[in-house]
């Protein structure tokens, strides 16, 4: 294959990329705080079951809730310290999701993890390790690894996609982890391989991030076994790193509306979760913290931290120094996908990659307009739907007839809104009008 | 260098603001497209004003006026939000205006301003509802109203590159009248040669409308729109070459002797495809429709230029095609990326 940057052939938009804020900054961890707040339900699936009550001392990797049915993932305590109560809590999302809240015992000692050779495991083995370290897509979507990693036989996966795209603005979480975890991003690669029986696997990058591919590639170079893996480059373009973009610039497959991955032979990860199953494969360790982006111009200092799961943003803002007079919005996640939040009293969970500080310069809040059909919309859609149509129909009281503008193809990448200059709130418009369209 | 924050602890953060994503917006605004609009018109004017005198200003000013006074009342009228800050009102003005022969009593376009901002435009329901475009309503309403003062005040441009031509009956009469009532060679004769002919048309000393006469100028302010990216190349082209093509296939004495330069040049073919049919609201929203869009438009133009009883036809070529933007939008749509398995639902 040569060298030149794959991407999408339809849409998509030029946000400027502000990752300059952030993108220089090594990992850094961050230290214990007095408490924190731990949701039982940080993945996309029902919660789990609490297995902790009130006045419980819990030790760092202990399990704090099991599986009960259906899709899910198991969920782990971030820190050594006494349950305080087992309650309700705001999520990133704004829902209100139940919570056990530790108070930190912050002398006791730090686990050390050996790394373990996994290679003698068979697939069914690494299967259950990432099953039981609770390890969900860590992209955002908080998919349970385990259960994309079980595709049917019948879809013929052969192909593993590590998604490095990073097309999100302001972040560069996966950024920082391929620059420095290059070789255990490449070993937990080698892990999924062998959990899907494949040999191929591409790792897609945007080209606005040389040094992690130069790292990859010298890691992929030095670590050659049986298999195939390929860091490949692939445009700066939002959103690359949305999954059915991702595998169309990279096989020219496209994955059908209301469809999966493993429907046209892929399985697609995040680096970042691959990292999370490389440390629950080789060194035995639950998923309970992560690398988050601190960034924007509100806060006094930007950072890649490694923070613990549950950690409240409060206490992430006073450990950076506080935020600026003109903060105005404070985003979980990416400025296109995220999500504001209206307190800093909520927890970082497992898909937390990114907290952004935004000030009133960079948070537009322009009032909304009428369409004046400008289309310009319909040349930002990554998936060929019609967004202008879709919020007139809405704004008209007729979002039951929306499905033929493809509403649920929609997954709300925001680049309709992104480019609208009328300011009109299209994903809102398109959410709402999910609830209400017939399939 | 430290440089000086306020920095605030977690307890005094100021009240967040929240809000649906994206959380970050492009530049552009629908006032900044409407003023870089009218900044683009600007020079069409100025030139206006060296050709046919400082009534093309006035009659400009009139019609400015006029559409913005026209959407204030109405708004306030309608209680509806005095959207006049846009800059849409003053577009449609200013479109107006360039349509008007510099001839006509001053005070001729106020009605043309009425009829466009009342009627075409916010009782269809404001900006981004209305049917039709709403300065070739206004100019379409002067036209039935004034049809002498509209179709006869042309002022002979007061400079001319070439030559000045000779003081006869049709000194004053615009180019599409000659070529329709006296043939091409009787413009060629007139202006000289067709060369001249040419390069007068290019920079637009002959008599015509108050902005429509400068190709030239039209078109540096049409390109800027593109390289803005706030209008697309496919109704412009697909407009002005099939002026162009249809003309040359039909504008002469026989087949394939017409000339296609000239056709694109005079009347109202550049300001048209540039600035009017490229109206966001009445044409279409993806690039199959706008090149249908274009090509109806274009073949309109030529039809009622050859067998219709006006000498041009860009503003009725316009303002039929307008009404079928909604069906080319239905017909047209972008091509999904990924539709569920079986089709189209």
């Amino acid at each position: 294959m040569d060298n030149s940057a794959l991407t999408f052939y339809k849409g998509g938009v030029h946000p400027p990329e502000r990752k300059e804020l952030c993108e220089k900054n090594p990992i850094e961890v961050m230290p214990l705080p007095q408490e924190v707040s731990i949701p039982f339900s940080q993945h996309f699936g029902s919660p789990c079951k609490p297995l902790v009550k009130k006045n419980d001392e819990v030790k760092e990797g202990d399990l704090l809730g099991a599986l009960e049915s259906g899709m899910g993932a198991v969920v782990h305590s971030s820190v050594s310290g006494k349950v305080k109560a087992v309650e309700e809590c705001l999520n990133p999302m704004g829902a209100k999701v139940l919570a056990v809240n530790i108070q930190v015992d912050r002398d006791s000692a730090p686990i050390a993890y050996q790394p373990t050779e996994w290679r003698n495991n068979s697939p069914q083995e690494l299967l259950e390790k990432v099953k039981a370290a609770g390890i969900v897509g860590m992209g955002g979507a908080g998919f349970p690894a385990h259960i994309k990693l079980s595709p049917p036989k019948e879809a013929g996966v052969d192909t593993l996609i590590l998604n490095g795209a990073e097309c999100e603005p302001y972040l560069t979480t996966d950024h920082a982890l391929m620059r420095e975890r290059s070789k255990e991003i490449l070993e937990g690669a080698k892990i999924i391989l062998k959990i899907l029986g494949i040999k191929r696997c591409f790792i897609g990058v945007e080209e606005n991030k040389p040094d992690a591919i130069r790292a990859l590639r010298e890691a992929v170079d030095k670590g050659k076994e049986d298999n195939e893996i390929q860091v490949v480059v692939l445009k700066t373009k939002y959103p690359q790193g949305s999954e059915k973009q991702l595998i169309y610039a990279i096989t020219q497959r496209k994955v059908p509306g209301f469809g999966l991955p493993f429907d046209v032979g892929v399985v697609v990860q995040n680096v970042a979760t691959t990292y999370a199953i490389y440390e629950a494969v080789a060194l035995g360790k639950p998923l309970y913290e992560r690398v988050v982006t601190i960034t924007g111009k509100g806060i006094n200092r930007t950072a890649n931290l490694l923070i613990r799961v549950g950690t409240k943003i409060k206490d992430v803002v006073d450990y950076l120094g506080g935020t600026r007079e003109d903060l105005r919005r404070v985003v979980v996640g990416g400025p296109m996908m995220g999500f504001a939040v209206p307190t800093l009293d909520i927890p970082v969970t497992k898909t937390t990659s990114g907290i952004l500080f935004l000030t009133k310069e960079e948070v537009d809040e322009s009032p909304y307009k009428g369409c004046i059909r400008c289309g310009w919309c319909l040349d930002a859609c990554p998936m060929g739907i019609m967004p202008n149509e879709i919020g007139i129909y809405v704004e008209a009281d007729r979002a039951q007839e929306t499905g033929q503008f493809g509403v649920f193809e929609c997954f709300e990448c925001g680049s309709c809104a992104y480019v609208c200059p009328a300011k009109r709130p299209l994903v809102q418009f398109i959410r709402y009008a999910k609830t209400k369209a017939k399939r | 260098m430290e440089e000086q924050v306020t920095v605030f602890k977690e307890a005094e953060v100021p009240r967040l603001s929240v809000g649906v994503s994206p959380h970050i917006r492009a530049g552009d605004s629908v006032e900044r497209i409407m003023w870089t609009v009218v900044v683009c018109l600007i020079p069409p004017l100025i030139w206006s004003i060296f050709l046919f005198g400082i009534r093309s200003l006035l009659i400009t000013l009139v019609c400015v006026l006029g559409c913005v006074a026209t959407e204030w009342i109405t708004q306030k009228a309608l209680k509806r939000p005095i959207t006049v800050k846009d800059g849409s009102a003053v577009i449609t003005g200013i479109l107006l205006a360039y349509t008007i022969p510099p001839g006509v009593p001053i005070w001729t376009p106020i009605l043309g301003c009425v009829v466009a901002i009342y009627i075409a435009k916010q009782l269809m329901g404001g900006l981004g509802y209305n049917i039709f475009n709403p300065a070739l309503i206004g100019r379409a309403f002067l036209v039935a109203t004034f049809p002498v003062a509209m179709t006869s005040a042309w002022v002979r441009p007061e400079v001319y590159l070439t030559q000045a031509p000779q003081v006869d009956a049709i000194s004053s009469a615009t180019p599409l009248y000659i070529i329709k009532h006296y043939g091409l060679p009787a413009l060629f004769e007139k202006y000289g040669s067709q060369g001249k002919v040419y390069l007068d048309f290019l920079f637009g000393s002959m008599p015509g409308c108050i902005g429509e006469t400068s190709a030239l100028l039209i078109l540096i302010g049409g390109l800027y729109l593109l390289y803005k990216g706030y209008i697309t190349w496919h109704i412009p082209v697909s407009m002005i070459v099939t002026v162009g093509v249809l003309s040359w296939i039909f504008g002469g004495e026989g087949f394939f002797q017409g000339d296609p330069i000239i056709a694109v040049l005079t009347g109202g073919v550049m300001l048209g495809a540039f600035f009017m049919a490229t109206d966001y609201v009445t044409s279409p929203n993806y690039s199959t429709g706008k090149i249908i869009f274009g090509i109806g438009a274009g073949a309109l133009t030529v039809l009622i230029r050859l067998k219709g009883g006006y000498p041009e036809g860009v503003c009725y070529a316009i303002l039929l095609m307008n009404p079928l933007t909604p069906a080319l939008d239905q017909w047209f749509r972008p091509k999904r990326f990924a539709p569920p398995k079986g089709g189209l639902k």
